[in-house]
């Protein structure tokens, strides 16, 4: 009895899991916490959905690399760092 | 080549080493620039300053951090002391969470599954150039975040200490703005991919 109880109170509601996805998903939760996260993750299936779909914003942001440069630009820059060379 | 042969050929003057770096760098800094000063034709100068001011710095270089997060703390700095616009601030009830959960902490309407439809060559077109356009509207703090973190791929310590913010607030604000970005995805699968 004394085991189930002390579980339960150690569990997570899905607003607490959320909350713990930020340091979750950088590495930086302490051992408990993480612990508790993903027990909470084993048996809830919203939560662990929510935390695909960050990961999947992250991955996107990842590869929303801005264009690449037009030539002219770069010629530019070049033409400012030769007038700096022959300062 | 690794950052502190780029260094050493900077320091001496090599035109291929600095073409070489702003190929890499200028379209980033540029987009972080945009997002400090408000203003294209601005940030272009800053980005512009920045370069030479790395030209000028290099033989300072010390390698404690990357080349590139040295970069961009010169391109922080300048763009702030250059920025004329008043700072869109954080709305005060940004919580990301708003709404979301019950009073006993449930969701309150169980998220939409929408991660299993989505495989890596959505992320990489369709999602990526979503995130590019939605950027510019959130808000300015976030948005530096999210570049220098998700998009350029800085760590967490050195974002903190290249935006003079503490630790926790850089993850708030990262995390407020991955959640911004995830429904704006989720608005999308919920139209054309569904
Ligand atoms: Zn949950």
């Amino acid at each position: 009895m004394v085991v189930i109880w002390w579980k339960k109170r150690r569990g997570i509601v899905c607003e607490q899991a959320v909350r713990l996805m930020a340091g979750y998903l950088d590495g930086v939760l302490p051992e408990a916490d993480r612990a508790r996260l993903e027990a909470h993750l084993a048996e809830c299936p919203h939560c662990s959905e929510h935390l695909a779909q960050l990961r999947i914003a992250i991955s996107a942001a990842g590869h929303a690399q801005p264009d690449d440069l037009p030539e002219k630009a770069i010629d530019d820059l070049v033409a400012v760092f030769r007038r700096w060379q022959r300062e | 080549m690794d950052d502190h042969q780029l260094v050493e050929r900077l320091r001496g003057g090599d035109e291929g080493a600095f073409v070489s770096l702003v190929r890499q760098h200028q379209p980033g800094l540029l987009r972080l620039a945009e997002s400090i000063v408000g203003n294209r034709a601005v940030a272009e100068e800053v980005v512009q300053d920045t370069w030479l001011a790395v030209c000028k710095g290099a033989d300072a270089f010390e390698g404690r951090s990357s080349l590139k997060t040295w970069i961009y703390t010169i391109l922080v700095n300048r763009a702030r002391s250059t920025a004329t616009r008043e700072r869109r601030s954080e709305p005060v009830d940004n919580d990301a969470y708003h709404g979301c959960f019950d009073s006993s902490g449930a969701w309150a309407t169980a998220p939409v599954p929408w991660s299993e439809k989505v495989d890596d060559e959505i992320v990489a077109r369709q999602f990526a150039k979503l995130v590019s356009q939605v950027l510019p509207d959130l808000p300015d703090a976030q948005q530096q975040v999210l570049l220098l973190r998700d998009v350029e791929g800085l760590p967490a310590a050195e974002v903190a200490t290249l935006l003079s913010i503490s630790d926790g607030n850089q993850r708030v604000l990262l995390h407020r703005a991955r959640c911004s970005i995830r429904r704006h995805l989720e608005n999308a699968m919920g139209g054309e991919w569904s």
